[in-house]
């Protein structure tokens, strides 16, 4: 699956000037907390967030992150188009909720870039 | 019947990233970027004849029409055929020629000619100002080498960028060589949050480290970054020392510190407050992130005093830096 073809399948609309929808997807990875997003995502994934500050964008330069899903219709402040321009990072709305998001994207194929933790390594909860 | 059942299997990785930037390129060039600025125009009232004089010299296979200097029709090899099978050669052009025909604007995206030259089956797209002035032409062939011409000039910038940089260990000579960048990270600055770390990843790439060496400095810096900016009073200081065997990361401010760093370390521990859990960060994970990411790790603090975070990431011989 391609990027033009996730959008579609998620009424996506494109935020910013970066178009490679050829791109082609290798798997997604859902989370509001970034510090999970950096500790357990695998490069070339899709991250689906609710978060819309500049923040999401640095976190995807870092995490080797191919394009950001902004769930739920939000639209982010300008700064944070701007820093997705700037690091040539596609974004992405969609009206839908991240749940469903997931569920579309699952669904259709997409394979989670999360990776497993070992239970030694996470003692939270 | 096999391998076209399934034609993404013989696309490499680098293949689609090529397609990528050739597809962007096509959005971001103007066309007036690509188009041949040596346009031969003919007039209505000249004859046919002259309209195969100039295919035949220019070896050209058609031309725009142009009447009080605005564009009025298109002659193509075409039409040229059709007047030669008549044996017509004396005619005006005004005959034969296409009136008002496709054309295109300068400030166009490349894109844009893509699309008429697909839908119009034209070989060639007059190039009009808004008086409808013939400033250029385009042909498939013009779009292919200007495609070529950006990609190569993207990709020379780059690669000499990383040449420079990735032999700078080779060039110097000394007993130890070692790049220090340094920044310096302000307290509550959340919008720039992440700028410093976004400089070290590229850094480290155009020094030639690997992908993967690139993202762990990455990810540590930036959650590094994100403490200094979250907890510290007075903000600190990032220096990333660079050598070709190992990359080391400190981060230090003068306060508050941390009162026990044991449980600092403790996966899901925090002390952020609502706000910046609200910006995705002070879940906890910061020191743990950074610690899985490195080889050596370090952290001291006296409470009151400040703290000082060491990392360390080696770099085994494939992945060396330099």
């Amino acid at each position: 699956m391609n990027l033009n073809e996730l959008s579609g399948l998620i009424n996506g609309k494109f935020l910013n000037n970066t178009k490679p929808s050829m791109k082609e997807i290798k798997g997604a990875f859902a989370a509001d907390l970034m510090s999970d997003v950096l500790a357990t995502i695998q490069p070339h994934a899709v991250l689906i967030t609710g978060l819309c500050n500049p923040q999401v964008v640095r976190t995807a330069v870092m995490a080797d992150v191919t394009a950001i899903v902004l769930v739920r219709g939000k639209q982010p402040p300008q700064e944070t188009i701007d820093l997705a321009d700037e690091e040539a990072i596609p974004l992405i709305s969609t009206p839908l909720g991240m749940f469903e998001v997931c569920g579309k994207l699952y669904v259709a194929g997409v394979s989670s870039l999360e990776q497993v933790i070992h239970p030694d390594d996470c003692d939270c909860g | 019947m096999s391998d076209n059942s399934n034609p993404q299997r013989i696309l490499t990785d680098q293949d689609i990233q090529q397609i990528t930037r050739a597809e962007e390129l096509a959005y971001e060039l103007k066309v007036e970027e690509v188009m041949s600025r040596d346009v031969q125009c003919l007039h209505p009232d000249m004859l046919m004849h002259d309209a195969l004089e100039l295919f035949r010299t220019k070896r050209i296979s058609g031309a725009p029409v142009t009447c009080d200097s605005s564009l009025c029709g298109v002659v193509s090899m075409e039409d040229l055929i059709r007047c030669l099978l008549k044996q017509d050669l004396d005619a005006r052009i005004s005959d034969y020629m296409t009136p008002n025909p496709f054309f295109i604007h300068p400030q166009d995206p490349v894109i844009e000619a893509l699309k008429l030259f697909v839908s119009t089956r034209h070989g060639r797209l007059p190039v009009v100002d808004q008086d409808r002035k013939v400033v250029g032409i385009l042909t498939k062939g013009d779009i292919t080498a200007g495609l070529l011409r950006a990609l190569q000039k993207d990709f020379h910038a780059e690669e000499l960028r990383r040449y420079r940089a990735s032999h700078l260990f080779e060039d110097i000579v000394s007993d130890r060589t070692s790049l220090i960048l340094r920044y310096q990270i302000k307290p509550r600055d959340f919008s720039h949050g992440g700028a410093a770390s976004s400089n070290i990843k590229r850094a480290l790439l155009r020094l030639g480290a690997t992908p993967n060496i690139a993202r762990r400095c990455g990810i540590a810096a930036y959650e590094a970054e994100m403490n200094l900016i979250i907890h510290t009073t007075n903000g600190g200081m990032i220096r990333v020392e660079i050598e070709p065997h190992q990359i080391t990361i400190e981060a230090s401010d003068d306060g508050p510190g941390i009162r026990d760093i044991d449980l600092a370390m403790q996966p899901g521990y925090s002390t952020a407050s609502e706000e910046i859990r609200e910006l995705g960060f002070g879940a906890g994970m910061g020191l743990v992130n950074i610690k899985r990411c490195v080889d050596q790790f370090r952290l001291e603090s006296t409470w009151g005093k400040g703290t000082r975070l060491k990392v360390r990431i080696f770099m085994k011989p494939e992945e060396s830096a330099a």
